[in-house]
C-alpha cells in the first residue's frame, strides 16, 4: 500500500518539519518512503509544501501530484489542492485559519482548530504537529506507534527540551 | 673560479623569450632563490598563460600550467592539497591585474602562503603587443594605436598599493630589473617571498617591474631606460607591505 | 553494513564523498545545491581536509585542477549557472587528463533562469561543456541512495581513466530525503606517477598541462583521449531496464523524470498497454545498444526529460531512427507528471508517425 500525504501551508507554519516527523516515523517502522520540500523564497513566509509518501514498494515519483492526505494549514493551501485529493482520500483543515467549507463530498474532511489548540497548551507554533496528532488518530496507514523514537530524530540535538511540547502538542490533536 | 653557473633549478632547455627581455633575468632570480633554500625537490610552480606560458619547461621542478588569470586559485588547490611543499605563481601583468584580478585579490586576502611572482611589463607580449591593465596613460600598444585614453580606457593599476590596503597578506614588495642595483634589490625581495612560505607566513607577492623591447618597439638598453624615465614614477619601488617586519619593528 | 539513515540528496553526496576518500572540497554558494556546500563546511575541517567558499565558480574550479593535479580526490559542486563558468577549468581539467568530480544540481535555465528542477544541461554535460573535443563520465542519480552510490562509483571511474567524472541530479533529488544506506569507508590505491607532489630529487619533473603547440602532437593526444573513451563506452555503460522484456512502448528517462515515468509504466500496464522503461544511469556513455536492442521490438520510444528536448537526440541516434520517438517534457522548472507521461505512453501505444 502507498499513502500520498501533502502538507501545505505558510512558510514558518512547520510544514516541512511534520513531514519530517512522518518520514523519520517511516524510516523507523522500516517503509519505503520519500519526503521532498517546495524550496526556494517560500522558505521566507511565502506558501510552503511537502510530499510525503510511505509505502511497502519501493517509491516511485516522490512527486505528490494526487494526495491521499491533504493538510491544509491555511486557506490558499485548500484552494490550491482541494481538487487534487483523490476520491475517498482525506483532507485536514486547520479551522482557526480556514473559514470555509470543503466542498468536495467525495472525501473524509477533518476540522481541527489546530492553530487555537496549540496556543491553548501555550505552543502557538505547533498548530502542524496537533494536525498531525489527528492524521495519527484518523488514518489508517500512519500509527501512533514509534512517536517518541520519531520526534526525537527530528527535534534538533540543541532543542531536545522541546520534546515534552511537541508530544503535547501531538496528543491534542489526537485526542481531538 | 667558477664566475658564472647555471642555478641547478634551471632546466637546460632553451629559452624562447625575445632578445632583451627580462624575463630570463627573473626566472633565474627565482631559480636561485629555489637552489638557496634547496627546496627544488618539493617545489611545485604555477605557469600562466601570457609570454612565460612555456615556464613549466624551464624550471626543473614539478610544474602546472594553468589557465589564463588562475594560477592564484591553482596554486590554492596545490597548497590545500600540499602544505609542506613550496608553492610558487609565475604570472604577467594581464594574467593577473586583468583576468586574474578575483584569484590574485582572494588568494591575497586569505593570506594563501604562496609565493606569487608579478611580471609587470605593461604590455601583452604573447599575443602582440595590446594594451595592458599596467600600460602608462598615453601608451601606444595594438589595442591603444592613440595613446591609452584614460577617459575611455581607465587608468593603470597599481597592484602593490592595491593589495597592500588588504589585512590579508604578509609581504607585498615592488621590484625592477632595469639595472644591477634593481636585480640585486630584486633577488633579496623574491627570495624573502620564498622564505616566507617556507617559514609558513603567508601570501607574499613580488611585482617585478620589466620590459618589452619587442613591443615596446625600442632597443633593449632603451627598453631599459624606459622603465627608469616612464615605469618607475607611476610604479615607485619599495615594500608596500612587510607585516611580521613591520611588528618585529614595533 | 551501515545503518539506514534518512538524508537529503545533497547531504548524501557530500557524505559519500568523503567516505569516498575526497578531503578537498571548492564551491561558490547557489541554490539548490546547498546543502551540500554546508554539509562540507561542517565535516571537512573535522577531518582535516579543506573546505574553501572560493570567490567565484571559476576559481573554485581551478583550484579543483590544483589538487587534482596532485592526485588527491577532490570535487567541486553547483548547480546550472555556476556550472556554465565552471567550463573553463573543467576543458583545462580534461585537457590535462586529470580525475576530479563536478556536481551539477541543475535548475532551470537559461541565463539565471530559475532555482526549480531542470535537465536542461544534459548537452553542456554530455557533449563537452566546454571549448575542445572531450567527454565527462556523467552519472545519473534517481535517488538518494544513488547520489550516494554514484558520487562512490564517479570517483573509482575517474581515478580509473583519469577524466572529470560529473554527477548530473537536479534540485528535487538534492532537496529531497530518502532512507540511504551509505557506502563504506574506502581506501583508494591508484597508482598516479603523473601527479605533482614535490620530485624529491628522485625523478624528472611532472608537467600537469593541456598546451601542445605542435598541432601533430595536439591531435595525437586527442586520438589517444578518444581511444580511451571507446574503452569507456565499451566497458562503463549503466542503465537501469524495467519491465522491458514484453514491451511495445520503451519510455526512455534518467532522473527524476525516470521516478516520474516508472509511475506512468505501471499505469500503463494497469491499462493493458505494454510500456516498459530504460534509465539510462550514465548518459555519457549513452546505453545506445540497450536502445538499438529495444528499437528491434518495441513500437516506439517516448522521450521523457525536464528540458525542451535534448536527451531525444542520443535516442534518435541509438535507435538509427527506425522507431518514431516522442518527446514528453516540461522546462523552466516544470516537471512532467505521471499521467502526462501515461497520455504520451497511450499515443505511441496507438501508432506514431517516424
Amino acid at each position: 500500500m502507498t499513502t500520498q500525504i501533502l502538507i501545505a501551508g505558510f512558510g514558518g507554519q512547520g510544514v516541512l518539519f511534520a513531514g519530517k516527523f512522518l518520514a523519520y516515523k517511516g524510516l523507523l517502522e522500516d517503509r519505503q518512503l520519500s519526503w521532498l520540500p517546495s524550496y526556494g523564497p517560500e522558505m521566507r513566509g511565502g506558501t510552503a509544501n511537502c510530499s510525503v509518501i510511505l509505502s511497502d514498494d519501493p517509491v516511485g515519483s516522490p512527486i505528490v501530484s494526487k494526495p491521499d492526505v491533504l493538510i491544509a494549514m491555511n486557506l490558499p493551501s485548500l484552494d490550491k489542492y482541494e481538487n487534487d485529493v483523490v476520491p475517498g482520500g482525506e483532507i485536514y483543515v486547520d479551522s482557526t485559519l480556514i473559514a470555509r467549507k470543503v466542498a468536495r463530498t467525495d472525501v473524509k474532511v477533518y476540522y481541527v482548530p489546530s492553530t487555537q489548540l496549540a496556543k491553548d497548551i501555550g505552543a502557538p507554533t505547533l498548530a502542524n504537529m496537533v494536525m498531525v496528532g489527528k492524521l495519527l488518530k484518523e488514518n489508517a496507514a500512519v500509527s501512533y506507534d514509534n512517536l517518541e523514537a520519531a520526534l526525537k530524530k527530528v527535534v534538533s540535538a540543541r532543542h531536545q527540551d522541546l520534546m515534552e511540547i511537541n508530544l503535547k502538542a501531538i496528543n491534542t490533536g489526537y485526542n481531538y | 673560479m667558477i664566475v658564472f653557473q647555471k642555478p641547478k633549478s634551471l632546466t637546460d632547455a632553451e629559452l624562447h623569450y625575445c632578445p632583451g627581455c627580462t624575463h630570463g633575468i627573473i626566472h633565474r632570480l627565482v631559480a636561485e632563490a629555489i637552489d638557496t633554500f634547496d627546496v627544488e625537490g618539493k617545489t611545485i610552480g604555477v605557469a600562466p598563460v601570457g609570454c612565460s606560458v612555456l615556464a613549466y619547461n624551464y624550471f626543473r621542478c614539478d610544474m602546472v600550467e594553468a589557465a589564463h588569470g588562475r594560477a592564484p586559485a591553482v596554486a590554492t588547490g596545490l597548497k590545500r592539497a600540499l602544505p609542506e611543499n613550496v608553492i610558487f605563481t609565475y604570472q604577467g601583468d594581464g594574467d593577473l591585474a586583468s583576468i586574474g584580478m578575483a584569484e590574485t585579490v582572494h588568494a591575497a586576502t586569505r593570506n594563501e602562503n604562496i609565493t606569487v611572482i608579478f611580471v609587470n611589463n605593461a604590455i601583452y607580449g604573447m599575443t602582440g603587443g595590446q594594451m595592458a591593465p599596467t600600460s602608462l596613460p598615453g601608451q601606444v600598444t595594438q589595442t591603444s594605436p592613440y595613446g591609452r585614453d584614460v577617459k575611455t580606457a581607465g587608468y593603470p593599476i597599481r597592484m602593490c598599493e592595491m593589495l597592500s590596503a588588504l589585512d590579508g597578506p604578509e609581504y607585498i614588495v615592488r621590484v625592477a630589473v632595469n639595472n644591477v642595483k634593481n636585480v640585486r634589490n630584486a633577488k633579496k625581495a623574491i627570495e624573502k617571498a620564498f622564505r616566507n612560505q617556507i617559514e609558513n607566513k603567508g601570501f607574499s607577492l613580488v611585482e617585478v617591474v620589466s620590459s618589452c623591447p619587442t613591443n615596446w618597439g625600442m632597443t633593449p638598453q632603451n627598453a631599459l631606460k624606459w622603465i627608469d624615465e616612464n615605469m618607475l614614477p607611476y610604479y615607485p619601488l619599495g615594500v608596500y607591505k612587510d607585516r611580521s617586519g613591520q611588528e618585529a619593528a614595533k | 553494513m551501515s545503518e539506514k539513515v534518512l538524508m537529503k540528496g545533497n547531504e548524501a553526496i557530500a557524505e559519500a564523498a568523503i567516505r569516498a576518500g575526497c578531503r578537498h572540497y571548492f564551491g561558490y554558494p547557489i541554490t539548490p545545491q546547498t546543502e551540500l556546500a554546508a554539509y562540507m563546511a561542517k565535516r571537512m575541517p573535522k577531518i582535516g581536509g579543506t573546505f574553501l567558499q572560493a570567490e567565484s565558480e571559476i576559481a573554485a574550479i581551478n583550484m579543483v585542477y590544483g589538487v587534482a593535479g596532485t592526485g588527491k580526490r577532490v570535487m567541486t559542486s553547483s548547480s546550472s549557472p555556476g556550472v556554465s563558468l565552471k567550463q573553463e577549468g573543467i576543458s583545462y581539467i580534461a585537457g590535462a587528463d586529470l580525475p576530479a568530480l563536478i556536481v551539477n544540481v541543475q535548475r532551470g535555465g537559461p541565463g539565471l533562469g530559475g532555482i526549480q528542477p531542470s535537465q536542461s544541461d544534459y548537452f553542456q554535460a554530455t557533449k563537452g561543456g566546454g571549448h575542445g573535443d572531450y567527454h565527462l563520465i556523467v552519472l545519473t542519480p534517481a535517488g538518494v541512495q544513488e547520489m550516494a552510490d554514484l558520487t562512490a562509483l564517479a570517483f573509482d571511474l575517474a581515478d580509473k581513466y583519469r577524466m572529470p567524472a560529473m554527477l548530473l541530479a537536479d534540485g528535487t533529488t538534492g532537496q529531497m530525503m530518502e532512507p540511504v544506506v551509505l557506502p563504506e569507508e574506502q581506501i583508494h590505491t591508484v597508482e598516479k606517477p603523473w601527479a605533482v607532489t614535490g620530485t624529491g630529487m628522485k625523478r624528472p619533473h611532472n608537467i600537469i598541462n593541456s598546451l601542445y603547440l605542435k598541432p601533430e602532437e595536439l591531435e595525437e593526444m586527442n586520438f589517444a583521449r578518444f581511444r580511451r573513451y571507446a574503452e569507456i563506452e565499451e566497458n562503463e555503460v549503466r542503465y537501469e531496464s524495467f519491465l522491458m522484456e514484453d514491451a511495445d512502448v520503451c519510455v526512455v528517462a534518467f532522473g527524476i523524470a525516470a521516478r516520474v515515468s516508472k509511475n506512468a509504466v505501471v499505469a500503463a500496464r494497469a491499462e493493458g498497454i505494454k510500456a516498459g522503461l530504460i534509465r539510462p544511469i550514465t548518459v555519457w556513455p549513452f546505453p545506445k545498444k540497450a536502445l538499438a536492442c529495444a528499437a528491434d521490438k518495441v513500437k516506439g520510444f517516448v522521450s521523457v526529460e525536464l528540458s525542451m528536448g535534448q536527451m531525444i537526440e542520443d535516442v534518435v541516434l541509438a535507435t538509427g531512427n527506425r522507431r518514431p520517438v516522442m518527446l514528453c517534457n516540461r522546462a523552466g522548472g516544470m516537471i512532467p507528471t505521471p499521467d502526462g507521461v501515461l497520455d504520451s505512453i497511450r499515443k505511441m501505444n496507438g501508432g506514431a508517425e517516424l
